[in-house]
């Protein structure tokens, strides 16, 4: 803690968001949904904190009921994303050959889109599909983008692992592949998986309030960030700043955090992985 | 080297294909249909008969089997003939060529916008590791990392507005036409992208250098007597720049993810707002193009950044 002081303010600021996101029914102090026509686009104030938005909605509650938005689709697509990622990888360092050659050239073709254009490309194809309150597709199409960028790194691990005594051990006792993948190799690969996770929350939080913000992502009345900006906000920019001030500072302020972590958690636990 | 830049070149042969593959048949498996959107969209499905669709649909060369309507798109592509858009119905070519000006020129802008604050911010801060002055740096730059682009411009907006009654023109002047006011209208969203844009290089200008001064050389330099300031700047900055230019260059190839988003705020008819505009309207042939385009770019800076390292450091030539 005190020897990565930044490290350790990225995690507070973690633990606060997850506690609002967890906690929103008793932390913000009115419904994100309920209108009302009487407060429309009211500067912040005693009864409204951060000002409401064109529908009288109360800011401040919809930002805290957007942390769970943003961290429930972050945490999900960026396991998703860094799990599938890190078990291509290892399949193809631990396999090699033609294996390794055909994985790395799909790699390589995922590898050449932008983040938001192939996520923006598959949530086009996939549609939206919600369970639970949760975009299903929407979390998918983050995800894709993901995996080609932590399979690089964490194959890079994994090659060196596979020549581990260890593994020849392993593999003359006479295990099978699965095996040997999943109890001997993933094992070892957790710090940089670790890292990568927490870097790809950041990756994922904005990638969301960008597809929101376009109108691709999260759909209104649920509260996000990225939503919150877009369509009235534009439109009432002198009126009520306070609208496009607010979410703005609360998707900075989680990435942020999530990107300090992750700097210091690669610090100590293996410096040479580059993000 | 003659062999190394004619394998390395080959080498992109398959991951471009491999792109317009994917690309081409994940669109097919889109849900909207691009002509029952267009014909249906404006009119409400009020006068539109199936076979007018059905016309249409003919027109498009959609009703062929899936691999005919591949190898047609992809063999006038390899003629450098991307069709015709299947929304405005003029072709592909002409309606990036109109757009891609402005796009490249906020790119080059914040290229350069990146650069002056790389070089200089990630030098320093790499001198002055763990003072408050690589601390404050750091926090810039990470901060850089974690300000969506979207909203910077809209927080520059905003503050153009409150200060200098500044609207986003609704036309954008070409730079021969008036230097000037072209400037001024694109260096707001060049800025919006250009901060994350340099975050990203000084971060690693800052791990670079950092990096170098551990090599002997350094020692050397340093234990002849050679002034601190031109260990840094003669012996440091120069070998510690490459891994900068291929970030800045492979950010370069990217920056189109970030205007795909700040074009929606500063209201710019580039190449970011008709991927959106195209992705909406499912005009398959305009996305299909353009993510050819982002990509081939890519790959051919990849290229580029190759060639440069074998250039300069024989050993790898010979791996």
């Amino acid at each position: 803690m005190t020897q990565q002081p930044l490290g350790a303010a990225g995690l507070v600021i973690i633990v606060l968001m997850a506690l609002c996101a967890l906690f929103a029914q008793w932390v913000a102090p009115y419904d994100p949904l309920t209108v009302d026509y009487g407060a429309m686009l009211a500067p912040p104030s005693g009864a409204h904190w951060l000002g409401t938005d064109s529908f009288g909605r109360d800011v401040a509650s919809r930002i805290i009921y957007g942390a769970r938005t943003a961290l429930a689709i972050g945490f999900i697509a960026s396991f998703l994303g860094c799990t599938a990622g890190a078990i291509v990888g290892v399949v193809s360092a631990y396999f090699g050959g033609k294996t390794d050659l055909i994985i790395q050239g799909v790699m390589d073709v995922l590898l050449s889109f932008p983040i938001i254009v192939l996520a923006i490309t598959v949530v086009a194809v996939l549609g939206n599909y919600v369970v639970l309150g949760i975009d299903v597709n929407l979390i998918i199409a983050i995800s894709v983008p993901m995996l080609p960028r932590v399979e690089r790194v964490v194959r890079a691990s994994a090659l060196a692992i596979r020549e581990m005594p260890y593994v020849d051990a392993a593999r003359a006792a006479g295990y099978s592949h699965v095996r040997i993948i999943f109890r001997h190799i993933m094992p070892n690969v957790v710090a940089p998986y670790l890292i990568l996770l927490t870097a790809f929350v950041a990756q994922a939080i904005l990638a969301e309030a960008s597809l929101s913000f376009l109108g691709l992502g999260v759909t209104e009345p649920t509260p996000s960030w990225g939503l919150m900006l877009s369509g009235a906000a534009a439109d009432f920019y002198q009126q009520a700043p306070w609208m496009i001030v607010f979410p703005g500072i609360a998707i900075s302020l989680g990435v942020f955090a999530f990107n300090l972590f992750g700097d210091s958690l690669r610090d100590w636990l293996d410096p040479k992985i580059k993000l | 080297m003659l062999r190394f830049v004619l394998h390395r070149f080959l080498m992109m042969i398959p991951t471009l294909l491999g792109v317009a593959v994917l690309v081409f048949f994940l669109l097919r498996l889109m849900p909207g249909d691009p002509v029952a959107t267009m014909l249906l969209g404006d009119a409400g499905g009020a006068n539109i008969s199936k076979e007018m669709i059905d016309s249409e649909r003919a027109r498009l060369g959609l009703d062929q089997p899936l691999w005919v309507q591949f190898f047609k798109w992809f063999g006038g592509v390899v003629q450098g003939d991307f069709g015709i858009s299947m929304w405005t119905g003029k072709s592909v070519a002409y309606e990036i060529g109109i757009r891609l000006e402005l796009s490249l020129q906020v790119a080059v802008m914040a290229t350069i916008l990146a650069v002056l604050l790389a070089l200089p911010l990630g030098t320093l801060s790499a001198i002055f590791k763990d003072t408050w002055i690589d601390q404050s740096i750091r926090v810039f730059s990470i901060a850089g990392l974690a300000v969506p682009s979207f909203w910077l411009g809209m927080i520059i907006i905003l503050l153009l507005l409150t200060y200098f009654s500044w609207i986003p023109p609704l036309t954008f002047t070409p730079f021969f036409q008036n230097p000037w006011e072209n400037l001024s209208q694109l260096i707001w969203p060049a800025l919006a992208v250009g901060y994350r844009y340099s975050a990203v290089s000084t971060r690693m200008m800052r791990s670079s250098i950092l990096e170098v001064l551990q090599e002997d050389y350094i020692r050397t330099a340093r234990a002849k007597g050679v002034l601190e300031r031109l260990v840094v700047a003669r012996h440091a900055m120069r070998n510690a720049l490459l891994p900068v230019v291929t970030v800045i260059g492979l950010e370069f190839a990217f920056l189109i993810g970030g205007l795909v988003v700040t074009e929606q705020v500063f209201n710019l008819n580039g190449i970011g707002k008709l991927f959106v505009q195209a992705v909406a309207r499912s005009d398959f042939t305009m996305i299909q193009a353009l993510v050819l385009l982002v990509s081939v770019f890519f790959v051919l800076v990849n290229f580029v950044m190759d060639l440069m390292y074998a250039f300069l450091d024989p050993r790898i030539r010979y791996r």
